[in-house]
């Protein structure tokens, strides 16, 4: 570990301190400016492993039950749209570029375009959300939400269902028809917690539009803009693993 | 007893420093919405102790219960809900934020020279977020409690009970945020807020098994917050992750479960091992013994313990390999803990020894926590474990090392740095003699409770075959004179903050930032940024400082 | 712990909006390669391939959109650390349940 400390250059320095050195938003307890930034930044980087601790335990339970009970994984993710998916796969992707370019835009001091940008990154997270309100929909009406009159008929009698007739599904015995419940309690569980995200994204970009329309980023103090910026790529990276584990099980014609 | 290493200053001159962080500012706001991390130690110090006491009473009815081999103080279900929250309670609101959210709040700061802690407001949630939690923990008992023991385990939990298992686990999930928000913020501040000078390896070891039991709260215990969703879902809608039934695996729930709750187990004891270094450093006036040694093994603990935890699943139904590889692995994980028992003995080797009170829990720790952690080579062997897990064995070896490692560890601390805190010294007579009542207590305790276990009295039951009740009656015997050792130093605390010496900067003539500076210190900590020259335990620096300062205290 | 300089270059090195369009454009390239994978019967190697693309996909985000690449060894560190014991976690996790019925899967 290297031998080096804490930013400060020294104790003693001269007691005039020029404006620039301690604006507004330095903390007391901080040295200087890049001394709050960085430690703002790790700040959010351990953060974000608690998030993927927290879903770590989801993967690991979709991962035992889709080794367990492949063939109702299979079935069940048919249940799932891949326009829908691949949409919000491709909204998600392009509010991450949006929110990239955000980040430039106050790194560089572009007000408007920062303004812009976060608008955009908001617009196509709301887009994301309703999309899943859609899907959601869709799964409620099928009743196929665990817990509240579950239903087997689509993986029963697949030529019943119009999904299952598509993708050219066969019947599933009994118990393996049922255990699709448990793809639909991950299923929900995974992208309710993955929405939850994006709802607590999509209110933060709120304030940070109103924050970002008064200049408050575009001074030289980005630390907000780019550790929502971390945050909300994270949230996109959950995205991209839940959408071929959720709905790309296996597309191909027979099982 | 008469050698002693604490040099007070004159008492008929000496005042409380008129400006700390006490005084610098009144009434009730300052201390609710403060950012010092020394008032939030405070604040958590108070709520702690309260919530200790709580989870000590249920232990005396536990005790109480246990008496007479049938159930008759309480019914059974009862007897389930009391030893429940009393593993809740200790656990989650005393165990886990013990040290750390005390002694390591106040401390770190001070000990690497910075003004504050990286993110104070988050500090101050923290806080919030663990009153918050121990709050519902309370409501929680007062609507009926909860039965399925701390573990929570599936599918008892989430298909065969009615208590409250939602609310006790939305009190666990928060209390969780709340250590989660702790270790982020000890990291951060160990990473970036060194003062000029405090390299790595001149910290003191203290700072270093924060850092170890940061990173381990951090990335353990979501994983127990999500093991706690899953068990929500499955309760009010039935998801089926657990649910045999519906194709789920109970033993989810325990990987899940155990993944956190193991490492938690060195969350716990990983503070009180850094406030060992610290106190057996001071009273044999010698630096720690192979302080990189000691420095890496914290880490090691807190990285090997990631790798076993499913040594609490033998029985459960988990695969024989996997028995096989948690079992070796778990040997491994014994030995980084071993290597700073012998290097704190070597501390000791040739070194000038003093029996003030933190030494007296220092050397209890050494004893008890040896003690509580070879029988645990004994749970770790899966032969043996079969047939000790689920009796008193399991609870003697737990609470060796929770209590009698651990809580002994905790008060050794709040002993070493109370004059650091308050600017007082404690009474050292009375607080010699709870220690040696908490430390026979404690044996008539729970050393009993491994005999039980190889006997065969199971654990978590209520009534037991009546060929072991004289055992049972010397543990609550001893479970009496415990009380009376933890009562004592909440008697005489309280009474120092008023009576007490007055102690001035550096009563125990230790090494460490935090005495360099006044008693109780500054809102911020220190004059002027320390500049630090000299290595960590460096106690010919500190006679040298001696030499050069001219003693002023007020 | 961070060395002076090299903060200051984490902090500094702005990057450039074409890098990112790079990234954004290779982002929906793997997207549409990954759903088309799924509608190719290749056996084992379908999960195989569906995890390997989705990994890259983060591995570009995490690099470049969250300006890891350009980062302090710090950082690095500390998302190798979260990858680790997540990888930790779902390992040892599946190690039992390989081992349940070995050879019976």
């Amino acid at each position: 570990m290297s031998d080096s400390t804490a930013i400060a250059h020294s104790a003693h320095d001269a007691p005039e301190h020029g404006h620039e050195e301690h604006p507004a938003y330095l903390r007391h307890h901080f040295e200087n400016v890049e001394q709050q930034a960085d430690a703002a930044g790790f700040a959010m980087w351990l953060f974000l492993l608690t998030e993927v601790m927290f879903f770590g335990g989801l993967f690991t339970a979709y991962l035992i039950y889709r080794n367990w009970y492949y063939p109702a994984f299979v079935a069940a993710s048919h249940q799932l749209d891949i326009f829908w998916g691949s949409l919000n796969t491709l909204l998600l992707i392009s509010s991450s570029f949006t929110m990239a370019m955000g980040v430039w835009c106050a790194e560089t001091r572009k007000k408007s375009g920062l303004v812009l940008c976060l608008v955009l990154t908001f617009i196509l997270g709301i887009g994301f959300l309703g999309i899943k309100t859609i899907e959601y929909k869709e799964k409620i009406e099928k009743h196929h939400v665990p817990g509240f009159h579950y239903s087997l008929n689509s993986f029963l009698n697949p030529d019943s269902d119009e999904a299952a007739k598509k993708a050219g599904d066969q019947p599933l015995p009994l118990d393996m028809a049922r255990h699709t419940e448990v793809y639909f309690s991950l299923y929900f569980a995974m992208t309710g917690m993955h929405a939850l995200h994006m709802i607590i994204g999509i209110a933060i970009l709120g304030f940070m539009i109103y924050r970002a329309q008064a200049g408050a980023y575009t001074a030289g103090h980005v630390t907000f803009v780019e550790n929502f910026g971390l945050y909300w790529h994270f949230v996109d990276i959950v995205w991209i693993f839940l959408f071929p584990l959720l709905y790309l099980i296996s597309r191909h014609a027979n099982t | 007893m008469s050698a002693t290493i604490v040099s007070l200053p004159d008492q008929s001159t000496a005042r409380i420093p008129k400006v700390n962080f006490i005084t610098k500012e009144n009434g009730l706001l300052s201390w609710l919405l403060t950012g010092d991390h020394k008032r939030i130690a405070i604040l958590y110090l108070v709520s702690l102790t309260f919530f200790f006491f709580i989870g000590g009473a249920l232990a005396g009815l536990i005790r109480l219960e246990l008496l007479t081999p049938q159930t008759d103080l309480m019914a059974t279900d009862t007897y389930n809900k009391v030893f429940t929250m009393h593993g809740v309670i200790m656990v989650f609101f005393f165990l886990v934020p013990s040290v750390p959210a005390t002694l390591g709040n106040f401390l770190i700061p001070l000990m690497i020279g910075a003004k504050d802690l990286a993110l104070p407001k988050i500090n101050l949630l923290s806080w919030y977020l663990y009153v918050a939690g121990g709050l519902l923990a309370i409501y929680t008992m007062a609507t009926g409690g909860v039965d399925t023991g701390w573990t929570f385990t599936t599918p008892l939990s989430t298909h065969y009970v009615n208590t409250n298992v939602l609310t006790t686990g939305l009190a666990v999930f928060i209390a969780g945020f709340s250590s989660i928000f702790t270790g982020l913020n000890f990291i951060v501040t160990i990473h970036k807020m060194r003062c000029p000078g405090m390299t790595w390896f001149r910290m003191p070891l203290f700072v270093w098994a924060h850092y170890a039991a940061s990173i381990l709260m951090v990335l353990g215990t979501p994983v127990v917050a999500i093991a706690i969703v899953l068990v929500a879902l499955e309760r009010t809608i039935g998801i089926g992750v657990f649910d045999p039934t519906k194709g789920g695996d109970p033993l989810l729930f325990q990987h899940l479960f155990w993944f956190y709750s193991h490492p938690a187990v060195y969350i716990m004891i990983l503070p009180g091992m850094g406030v060992i270094s610290e106190t057996i450093s001071t009273f044999s006036r010698k630096r720690v013994f192979g302080y990189t040694a000691v420095a890496f093994s914290s880490v090691a603990i807190a990285v090997f313990g990631f790798f076993v935890w499913a040594h609490h699943m033998f029985i459960m139904g988990i695969s024989n390999y996997a028995v096989l590889v948690f079992s070796l692995l778990t040997m491994l994980v014994a030995v980084p803990s071993a290597i700073k028992i012998f290097n704190w003995t070597f501390t000791l080797y040739k070194g000038s020894i003093t029996f003030e009170t933190p030494m007296l829990y220092t050397f209890g720790f050494m004893g008890l926590f040896t003690i509580g952690g070879l029988t645990g080579v004994f749970l770790g062997t899966s032969g043996t474990d079969i047939h000790l897990t689920e009796t008193y064995f399991i609870v003697a070896h737990f609470h060796f090392v929770m209590v009698g490692g651990m809580l002994m560890a905790f008060l050794a601390g709040i002993h070493f740095w109370w004059p650091k805190m308050t600017g007082r010294m404690y009474p050292e007579k009375i607080s010699q003699l709870a220690a040696v009542v908490t430390f026979i207590g404690f044996n008539f305790t729970f050393f009993p409770q491994f005999i039980l276990g190889t006997l065969g009295m199971p654990r978590r039951y209520a009534s037991y075959p009546p060929e072991f009740q004289v055992l049972n009656v010397f543990s609550t015997a001893g479970a009496t004179i415990l009380g009376v050792g933890y009562l004592l130093p909440i008697l005489y605390l309280t009474w120092s903050l008023k009576y007490g010496e007055i102690a001035g900067n550096n009563p125990w003539q230790a090494t460490g930032l935090e005495w360099q500076t006044q008693s109780p210190p500054l809102t911020e900590n220190f004059p002027a940024t320390p500049i630090m020259d000299h290595e960590a335990y460096d106690y010919e620096w500190l006679e040298n400082q001696k030499e050069k300062e001219v003693a002023s205290v007020g | 712990m961070t060395d002076q300089k090299e903060m200051h270059e984490s902090q500094h090195h702005i990057v450039s909006p074409v890098t990112y369009a790079i990234v954004f454009g290779a982002l929906l390239v793997f997207t549409a390669l990954t759903v088309g994978a799924s509608y190719v019967e290749m056996g084992i190697f379908n999960p195989i391939a569906a995890i390997l693309i989705a990994c890259i996909k983060a591995m570009i985000v995490v690099l470049f959109f969250m300006h890891v690449k350009y980062s302090s060894k710090l950082t690095k560190l500390t998302v190798f650390c979260g990858l680790f014991t997540f990888l930790a976690l779902i390992g040892m996790t599946l190690a039992d349940y390989i081992s349940r019925a070995w050879g019976q899967w």
